[in-house]
């Protein structure tokens, strides 16, 4: 890398949240100025986005056919391509019009009085299904304290660590009361990667999966829990197609109790 | 004089997709089109055959930057279905929560987007090296109202703490007075940075529009209220909106334009401060009165003016509700969940936001429709850039235009997405 490395942070389709998450940062992020030059990060003010970079994090997920041809930009000009939140890791919520029940041609026309001006996919596809990507950090949003990490990392050349263990872990490290034992409430934590801090269940809800999948997540065994809990085979599917649909893991399951199939664009 | 096509493809974050198209003709504008690109996500569709509790956390991820203004126009919608009347708790709490948001979102604007317009820089980092204790006070700012998210649900994006009938649970004692206490550090930098915002350089102008606001009759707008125009006076129930609203699909834009009887309208901090003044505590009316800017104003550059009032507000608000705080009995209410037709409107950051549900006897979704601000706003926004662009000098170099051009369209707070900064600009001149 060169001396100052050169970073950018680019949009696809997003709600701009993990965007927000890194200008949260506030204070930190004007002192990580000094470390790397922020080239594009138009959220933030910097407008370069054709600029040759180090390190490209890229926010959303693909749903148009501009965006198709933005992404193998930011791959040929970028060193290191991070994909940052679920929309960009895994297709996001909006990933939910690639199953096959939904038609988006009718969507549009339900939605749009001129269609014919829309021009949009038929699916929500994740970064990595359309160009290699260097690393991945989840979550709806991503926690800002995972970039910074990433950046200091990266400028070390050494390897970032991705810990995917459960979120379980976490919640009981925290010593939360576990909201499936005291108050039968289904959560995904056992099979939901840590990194958020567990905040659903630390005010006493089940988590909804926003990080994705852990890294063996045996979502069977959860589903039986589930079923034990009075969740009805649909119930138990909306919660695995929900923030992170796409990811393997909840995908699978989902589809077999949902009985939902995939376009085949979205394989 | 030659004909001029300007197009400027806006909108930095839509990365050259969203666009200000203006054509020139013997000197006059001709047509004039933005279209403020969002590639479409369909959250109305997905919400579809989803349960009432899982919608807060779907309406959410329309927008980071104005999640808790979604969640909490679903949730009055919702409420309205199952006829459940939160406790007094939750109705504070959830405007204490809404004020975390106002100061989140517009300390951002002001500082991160709009101030460096007023004063001649290319983006906030570049500002700083100038005015690092201005931007310095604004990032607090903006972190307080961050801190009020977190202290209701986890985290200031996309929150995890609100839910029909309340919150998932209550802060504790000690985390609301400690919040309490960084708040009362923060009040002088709230009303220092009303004097700032009204010392920057105006363009002196008026314009004709309606401002738009809901209205309530015993506190200033925001969680609840009556749709309200000034001039042509309205004042409906939300449940009449589409009785006078009308969305229409334009189609430069993926967004919807929408019009209140054929009328472009305004919306956001400005609308409010017109409409509302009067229910301002006095302190704040006495601080307004200082600036020397005569509210009611119809001068869209005071936009940054009236969100420096309201992040004051917003503050003195949120130690209101925190000062009497006390652990309550239930953090949620009951109800029972039941099939009908509701509706929300609350005030997010940059303007009302208008929600309708259906919801069938289990509590699942049968329709659903969302009119943020932005597509409500758009329609004023194309106008004022009419004048605003006429009154300019249609003369002028063309990059005065463009940056002209951008503060005019950034004093909307058109969702974080439209307001960066222009890319570049192409100019085409027709034989
Ligand atoms: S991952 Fe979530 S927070 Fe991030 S851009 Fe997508 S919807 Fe927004
Ligand atoms: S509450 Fe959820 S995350 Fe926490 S221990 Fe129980 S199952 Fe795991
Ligand atoms: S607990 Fe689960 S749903 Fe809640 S924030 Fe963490 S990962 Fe997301």
């Amino acid at each position: 890398m060169s001396d100052k490395p050169k970073i950018a942070v680019h949009k696809f389709s997003s709600c701009d949240g993990c965007q927000l998450a890194i200008l949260n940062l506030g204070e930190k992020l004007i002192e990580l100025t000094e470390i790397v030059d922020i080239m594009h990060f138009a959220e933030a003010g910097p407008v370069n986005p054709h600029e040759k970079v180090d390190v490209a994090f890229v926010e959303g997920s693909i749903t148009t056919p501009h965006e198709l041809d933005r992404i193998q930009e930011v791959r040929s000009n970028s060193q290191y391509v991070v994909t940052i939140g679920a929309c960009a890791t895994s297709g996001g919520l909006q990933a939910l019009r690639n199953f096959k029940h939904v038609d988006i041609k009718q969507w549009t026309q339900s939605v749009y009085a001129k269609p014919e001006f829309i021009s949009t996919l038929e699916t929500s596809t994740a970064i990595a299904k359309h160009i290699k990507v260097d690393l991945e950090i989840w979550g709806c949003p991503i926690n800002s304290k995972q970039i910074i990490e990433t950046i200091r990392a990266l400028c070390f050349g050494v390897e970032p660590v991705v810990q995917k263990d459960s979120l379980c872990l976490e919640c009981k490290r925290q010593g939360n009361a576990c909201v499936m034992v005291t108050k039968q409430e289904p959560c995904l934590g056992p099979i939901t990667q840590s990194g958020c801090g567990a905040l659903c269940p630390s005010v006493g809800r089940g988590c909804y999966g926003c990080y994705g999948p852990d890294e063996n997540p045996n979502t069977k065994a959860l589903a039986k829990r589930f079923s034990g809990l009075g969740l009805l085979p649909n119930d138990i599917a909306r919660k695995l197609h929900f923030i992170n649909s796409q990811a393997k893991g909840y995908l699978e399951i989902g589809n077999e109790l949902g009985n939902k199939t995939l376009k085949d664009d979205a394989k | 004089m030659t004909d001029i096509n300007i197009n400027v493809p806006i909108l930095a974050r839509v990365e050259g997709e969203g666009a200000l198209s203006i054509a020139i003709k013997n000197g006059e504008i001709e047509t004039l089109n933005l279209s403020i690109y969002e590639p479409p996500r369909f959250f109305e569709k997905f919400l579809e055959g989803r349960r009432y509790d899982e919608v807060l956390d779907i309406v959410a991820r329309i927008c980071g930057i104005c999640p808790v203004a979604y969640q909490m126009s679903a949730v009055q919608a919702l409420e309205q279905i199952f006829q459940c009347t939160p406790n007094a708790w939750v109705r504070d709490m959830r405007r204490a929560f809404y004020c975390g948001e106002w100061l989140e979102s517009h300390g951002l604007h002001v500082h991160m987007l709009a101030a460096p317009d007023f004063l001649g820089y290319g983006s906030a980092i570049e500002m700083a090296k100038d005015y690092p204790d201005e931007v310095k006070r604004g990032l607090r700012l903006h972190a307080i109202g961050n801190e009020i998210l977190s202290l209701f649900g986890g985290r200031a994006v996309h929150p995890v703490g609100a839910c029909v009938g309340g919150f998932y649970s209550a802060p504790s004692l000690k985390a609301v007075s400690d919040m309490l206490k960084k708040i009362e550090c923060s009040m002088q930098d709230a009303e220092d940075l009303i004097a700032w915002t009204a010392s920057l350089p105006m363009v002196e102008r008026n314009q004709n529009f309606p401002s738009i606001c809901i209205k309530h009759a015993r506190e200033y707008p925001m969680n609840e209220g009556n749709i309200f125009s000034d001039t042509p006076a309205l004042d409906l129930p939300k449940e009449h909106f589409d009785k006078h609203f009308k969305e229409e699909h334009v189609a430069h834009s993926t967004a919807l334009h929408c019009l209140m009887d054929g009328t472009p309208y305004m919306l956001g901090p400005l609308s409010r401060i017109n409409n509302c003044l009067y229910q301002l505590p006095e302190n704040i009316q006495k601080l307004i009165a200082q600036t020397g800017i005569q509210f009611p104003s119809k001068n869209t550059f005071h936009s940054i003016v009236a969100r420096a009032i309201e992040i004051y507000y917003a503050l003195q608000e949120a130690r209101r509700i925190f000062s009497d705080y006390s652990l309550p009995d239930e953090s949620r209410s009951e109800f029972e969940v039941q099939s009908g037709i509701g509706y929300g409107c609350t005030e997010a950051p940059r303007g009302m936001l208008w929600h309708r549900y259906e919801v069938d006897e289990k509590g699942f979704i049968t329709s659903s429709t969302i009119i943020p601000p932005t597509s409500q706003n758009q329609a004023r926004i194309e106008s004022d850039l009419m004048q605003s662009l006429h009154d300019f000098g249609l003369d002028k170099d063309q990059d005065a235009m463009r940056l002209h051009s951008e503060m005019v369209v950034r004093n909307y707070d058109p969702c974080i997405s439209c307001s960066t900064h222009f890319l570049t600009l192409n100019v085409e001149k027709k034989p």
